[in-house]
């Protein structure tokens, strides 16, 4: 004992003279009574994350606070009001060279949080803002937790997201603490929890209210509120006056009780093992690794948990899908963000066309950002639908306790509904979703050109028309810009900004300040026909119909392209698409491309169309849709419509994994030609559209980086073999055919 | 209610005797020496073409922990003394929804006497007494009755919106089938009350919770609040025995006995008050019941008049009533800033300094809260930021400060409280001789109220 306080004085002493030789930046201590209060900083980010330098000073800090014999306790808390640790720093996992590395990255921080967790002296985590991955981690470490009640305080383990695990004893922890079911969903599903929520699980122990202006900002205040509390708290601990253990309440002993059986743990492993199965077609290994490890740990004892953690966390950090879906973490990050600057104006009133789907959609997510909403139709029932469509999107969040019934009430009075266009003069920004004709849409530009001020922007959103034939009407063609939505709103992330030659850059701008506001993840695109999303999906769906002529199913169709990782089948895509939309963006782009778009015979869905199967929305389409019923069947009348237009299957490419190939070579080819073409500025933009848009899986990580991984000499190969076949559809494109020829080139370094 | 309001007819009527005369002659003198020493920005508020405005005399009962509903029995009045009754309630019986006009009628006045209800949470008696102030500088009126009323012992409990539906449906019902289908639709949740919250509708806070967060954004302690509560009882006390609190008029409890004081006034010692656990944020609050005010039952009223009228009808005014301002803020985060707002804007308005004013008569609602008041007045950052000023407003001097205890000690009717704020702040002008006086509230909603009081000349 007096040993290791004569080692802990020295400790003290030669770790002072190191901080005079190098002051930390990231990790500093203070010391306040008996208290150690550990504030984390990372000056160069916004935000916290357990990097190489804030590791090494975390463990200098530690080791004083562990030898000061003047400190009791300890607290740990962020510099950052709305960040406590967002997470291990992905480019330290990314500079491994091999899985051993990241094998030995996840040892270590099992080892630091180790420490942690038997630390003699107590150590509270005062958590305001994001408390993710690591950052968790490291706080379920800590003997003591409090969190703010903020809307920013978030707690969560979205590794899965990313492909990987909570690497750092998150595996073997969070099971203790909130029980299998609760950790097991808290790690495959990657969701944030909020404090509330958080206190209720048994994540953390209490809660602190955000404190509103006083002698400081609510921001600085609410820190040093929480410091305060906390350090209240460590002293508690301290003097046994404050238990770290919660008192289980009957219900969680009976969980323990029927845990406490292998059988039922062993029911549990299955249960979740298939639903994940299930979802997500054993494409992503994260989550499989993931009950791996949990398993290991409950069964077999922490030994062989922590192992079976560090190294799966290891061979994750190495496969192509976490490369894929970080990569499109990145890039998510990247299109959150306005490349063009600040506009002149911000939008504070914004004007809608038409109160359908689309209109309502966008009012929807633009009315609760405190932007003043006019939402235009020409029918009062119209009106009345799109609104209520608004009403009933906000009405959900209440129910769902996002917001209380009076925010949404506030928020409602900010929507103005009407038929005409009186509101218009006040408006920054109109967008039109009207019908997708192109007479209706110049006779709409010149009705809102004659009644807006000089400044209003005019956006359209249109899936394929072009946005420099709707410009030719306008007299200030600068102010037009595209924006495409995608169904539905308030659900799809991606927007699609369409510039042409003549809109100006602080149009971009503004539209795109708009998008973020709405919470939307941008790409901007060149003009032309089908911009870059319409027209990857359209060769892919004239495919798909060919497909169905050489008699494939609806059904099997389906489950090729969802094996293959898009989340939603070909056919349920078009049905949800619309089949009229289907074939009059088919017609569209036809035209404009030429028999490279071909494949499947237009008049199919022509047809389809006459007969009133026009997909989900009319009730009937592939498959027949009844309110209330999950399972859907595939439209019987769809047989005689494909009989009359069959087409006889080549055997040499339809096999099953060729019909996949011949659906996904066609939406890459034409990828790469819109970048090839100028439509795309970057491949980056490419992969985050066609993922977030249009669902390309995300185990691929867009089609960009599919070329990258699969090979693109392999696809042209395989592209070839198809060309042979039906012709120019499958030509690869040159800058394709680049890649093929030079395996050094790739889209993404 | 009734009762009080006879009584302020009846206070007000007597002639005061020669002593009294006498006694508050001399008062005067030495408030007009002091004047002189001060130096007072402005010597009076009256202004050419506005009409002096009077407080002839207030009352109230005793404000009591457990109470009654029997405040109208009493009758037997001079009815056509005034031209308009006017009362302030917070939580209503839906029966009396206009409380004023039955309290009226009850306590015998002439029914051609019109008489309305208004609320404004805790504020709702000012708002009484500035509507009267209204009517009268608008020449409709001469004299007005103005009060607040609460009877928090028996508010009202409403069935659960599910029975209520079930209910308000069954009288549609047209066939027994349909009767007996919604009947045998009522379950067990139905059938559970709802009382009325004393939470805010905006944010779903209660006003206890927001305190405590009030007192933290801005630093006050638990034993400043604890010290602050016990001041206010000591005073409040002091104040009593003294016999200072002349307001309050006995009033008989039917079925009990007579209650002539109120009976929340407790000093107790720090360490008693340290023992108390927080009750709104627990554990780690720093409100609790000791340094919060407490609702009673309770009545107040004040009878209003225009200078000319109640001297001619032989009244000795007590004050004038000058400018008032009504606030509001942000009703999460400033809930009960109230005061802070109103105090400078209402010193703005009457063209006088802080230093002018001799009486400050603020609504505790916690203790809490009136730290965090003092505090912001007197921060430079929060007068920059928040109320766009140069600098801060500057805090009460604590010696002139809710000198005869206050909402903590003596009770908080919500819609009475703001009558007997006025009073005081006439009597203790009275009393100590001084020239202007203060009152501020804050009240639910992050509203809030405040009014500058002048002494009548003695």
């Amino acid at each position: 004992m007096a040993g290791v306080r004569a080692l802990g004085v020295l400790s003290r002493f030669t770790s002072r003279r190191y901080a005079l030789y190098s002051a930390r930046t990231h990790v500093n201590y203070e010391v306040k009574g008996d208290v150690a209060v550990v504030r984390i900083n990372d000056p160069n980010s916004k935000v916290n994350t357990l990097s190489v330098q804030m590791q090494k000073e975390m463990a200098e800090v530690m080791d004083e606070v562990w030898a000061n014999n003047a400190v009791q306790s300890a607290v740990l808390i962020s510099s950052k009001p709305g960040c406590f640790i967002a997470g291990a720093d992905i480019n330290m996992i990314q500079g491994c060279n091999n899985a051993e590395e990241v094998t030995t990255l996840s040892k270590e921080g099992q080892k630091m949080f180790e420490r942690i967790e038997k630390s003699p002296k107590p150590i509270v985590a005062a958590i305001n803002g994001s408390c993710l991955g690591g950052g968790l981690e490291f706080a379920i470490a800590c003997q003591y937790r409090i969190a703010t009640k903020s809307k920013k305080t978030v707690l969560g383990t979205p590794e899965v997201m990313l492909g990987l695990l909570p690497g750092a004893g998150g595996t073997q922890r969070l099971p203790k603490m909130v029980g299998l079911p609760n950790a097991f969903d808290m790690m495959l599903t990657g969701r944030n929890i909020r404090a509330d929520k958080a206190k209720k699980m048994g994540l953390v122990h209490q809660l602190v209210d955000p404190l509103g202006p006083g002698l400081k900002s609510p921001e600085e205040r609410t820190m040093d509120y929480l410091e305060e509390v906390a350090i209240e708290y460590a002293r508690g601990i301290v003097s046994k006056k404050i238990p770290i253990h919660k008192v289980k309440g009957s219900m969680e002993k009976i969980q323990d009780y029927v845990m406490s059986f292998g059988l039922v743990r062993n029911q549990i492993y299955n249960t979740v093992q298939s639903k994940v199965m299930k979802q997500s077609k054993g494409l992503y290994p994260a989550p499989l690794k993931i009950i791996e490890c949990v398993k290991a740990g409950v069964e077999q004892g922490p030994v062989a948990g922590y192992l079976a953690e560090s190294q799966n966390f290891g061979q994750l950090a190495k496969t192509s899908e976490s490369a894929a879906l970080i990569g499109l973490y990145q890039g998510q990050v990247a299109c959150k963000k306005n490349r063009f600057g600040t506009p002149q104006r911000e939008v504070k009133t914004l004007a809608i066309l038409g109160a359908g789907l689309m209109g309502a959609g966008i009012a929807q997510v633009t009315v609760d950002k405190g932007v003043h909403t006019v939402l235009k139709d020409t029918t009062v029932s119209g009106l009345a639908r799109g609104e209520q469509q608004v009403y009933k999107g906000l009405n959900d969040k209440t129910k769902k306790k996002n917001i209380t019934s009076f925010q949404r009430d506030s928020i409602l009075s900010n929507l103005t509904g009407q038929l005409d266009y009186s509101n218009f003069a006040k408006a920054d920004m109109v967008i039109e979703a009207v019908f997708e004709d192109i007479n209706i849409k110049h006779a709409v530009l010149k009705e809102v050109e004659a009644v807006v001020s000089p400044h209003c922007i005019f956006a359209t959103n249109t899936s394929a028309l072009p946005i420099k034939d709707i410009a030719a009407a306008s007299k200030r063609p600068d102010k037009v810009i595209g924006m495409h939505y995608f169904s539905p709103v308030d659900k799809m992330q991606l927007l699609e900004i369409i510039t042409t030659d003549k809109t100006s850059k602080d149009t971009t701008a503004s539209a795109v300040a708009v998008g973020l506001k709405q919470g939307k993840v941008i790409i901007v695109v060149r003009d032309g026909p089908g911009f870059y999303t319409t027209r990857c999906l359209a060769p892919m769906l004239a495919e798909a119909v060919r497909v169905l002529q050489e008699g494939v199913d609806p059904k099997k169709l389906d489950a090729l392209t969802t094996s293959f990782g898009f989340p939603v089948g070909a056919a349920t895509l078009a049905d949800e698409v619309g089949i009229d939309v289907a074939a009059h963006v088919a017609e569209d782009l036809g035209k404009a491309f030429g028999s490279r778009f071909g494949g499947g015979n237009v008049e199919v869905l022509k047809t389809m169309v006459d007969l009133g199967f026009k997909g989900r929305k009319s009730g009937k389409g592939c498959y027949i849709y009844q309110p209330g019923l999950k399972t859907k069947e595939v439209n019987p009348d769809i047989g005689n419509v494909l009989e009359k237009f069959r087409m006889k299957p080549n055997p040499a490419v339809s096999s099953d994994s060729d019909v996949q190939y011949r659906l996904v070579s066609r939406f890459v080819n034409e990828a790469v030609l819109c970048l090839q073409e100028g439509i795309l500025i970057n491949p980056l933009e490419g992969d985050i559209g066609a993922v977030f848009g249009l669902g390309f899986p995300p185990c691929l990580g867009g089609p960009f980086r599919f070329v990258d991984s699969f090979g693109a000499d392999k696809l042209v190969e395989k592209m070839r073999q198809y060309e042979a076949v039906y012709g120019n559809q499958f030509t690869p494109c040159q800058l394709l055919l680049d890649h093929a020829k030079d395996s050094t080139k790739r889209f993404h370094m | 209610m009734a009762s009080m309001l006879l009584n302020t007819m009846r206070a007000g009527s007597v002639s005061p005797s020669w002593a009294v005369r006498l006694g508050a002659r001399s008062l005067s003198t030495t408030a007009q020496l002091h004047a002189q020493v001060q130096t007072k920005s402005k010597k009076t508020l009256s202004r050419p073409g506005v009409k002096n405005i009077v407080l002839v005399e207030g009352v109230r009962t005793p404000f009591l922990l457990s109470g009654t509903t029997g405040l109208l029995q009493r009758t037997g009045l001079s009815k056509d003394a005034v031209d308009y009754i006017i009362y302030g309630t917070v939580i209503q019986e839906v029966k009396t929804s206009n409380v004023a006009r039955e309290a009226s009628l009850g306590a015998g006045f002439s029914d051609k006497i019109p008489s309305h209800t208004v609320t404004m949470a805790c504020i709702s008696s000012n708002v009484a007494m500035t509507s009267a102030v209204g009517l009268i500088a608008a020449g409709q009126c001469d004299s007005v009755v103005a009060g607040g009323v609460e009877f928090m012992s028996d508010v009202p409990i409403r069935h659960s919106r599910k029975m209520r539906k079930t209910m308000l449906s069954l009288n549609k019902a047209k066939t027994l089938g349909q009767r007996l289908s919604l009947i045998g639709s009522i379950r067990m949740a139905h059938l559970s009350p709802e009382l009325p919250a004393v939470a805010e509708f905006s944010t779903a806070e209660s006003m206890g919770h927001s305190a405590d967060r009030l007192a933290a954004a801005f630093g006050v302690s638990r034993v400043e609040q604890d010290e602050f509560a016990l001041r206010s009882h000591t005073l409040a006390k002091s104040a009593q025995d003294a016999g200072l609190l002349k307001d309050v008029i006995s009033f008989k409890v039917p079925g009990r006995d007579i209650v002539s004081k109120d009976n929340g006034i407790r000093p107790s010692s720090m360490e008693q008050m340290g023992r108390l656990k927080a009750a709104f944020i627990k554990p780690h609050g720093t409100v609790t019941a000791a340094n919060s005010s407490f609702l009673t039952d309770g009545a107040s009223a004040v009878l209003v008049m225009s200078e000319e009228k109640a001297l001619a009808m032989g009244y000795k005014p007590k004050a004038y009533l000058r400018d008032f301002v009504y606030v509001s803020q942000d009703p999460k985060d400033q809930l009960l800033l109230g005061p802070t707002y109103g105090t400078p804007k209402v010193l703005e308005r009457a063209g006088l300094a802080m230093s002018d004013i001799d009486v400050f008569e603020f609504h505790e609602a916690f203790a809490g809260q009136i730290m965090a008041n003092l505090k912001a007045m007197d921060s430079d950052w929060f007068g920059q930021t928040y109320l766009g000023r140069k600098s801060k407003v500057g805090a009460p001097p604590m010696e002139k400060f809710n000198l005869w205890g206050g909402s903590l000690s003596l009770g908080h009717p919500f819609g009475a409280t703001g009558c007997r704020l006025v009073t005081t702040v006439a009597h203790r002008l009275q009393k100590e001789g001084g020239q202007y006086g203060l009152v501020a509230a804050c009240a639910a909603g992050g509203q809030g109220h405040a009014m500058v009081i002048e002494a009548y000349p003695q």
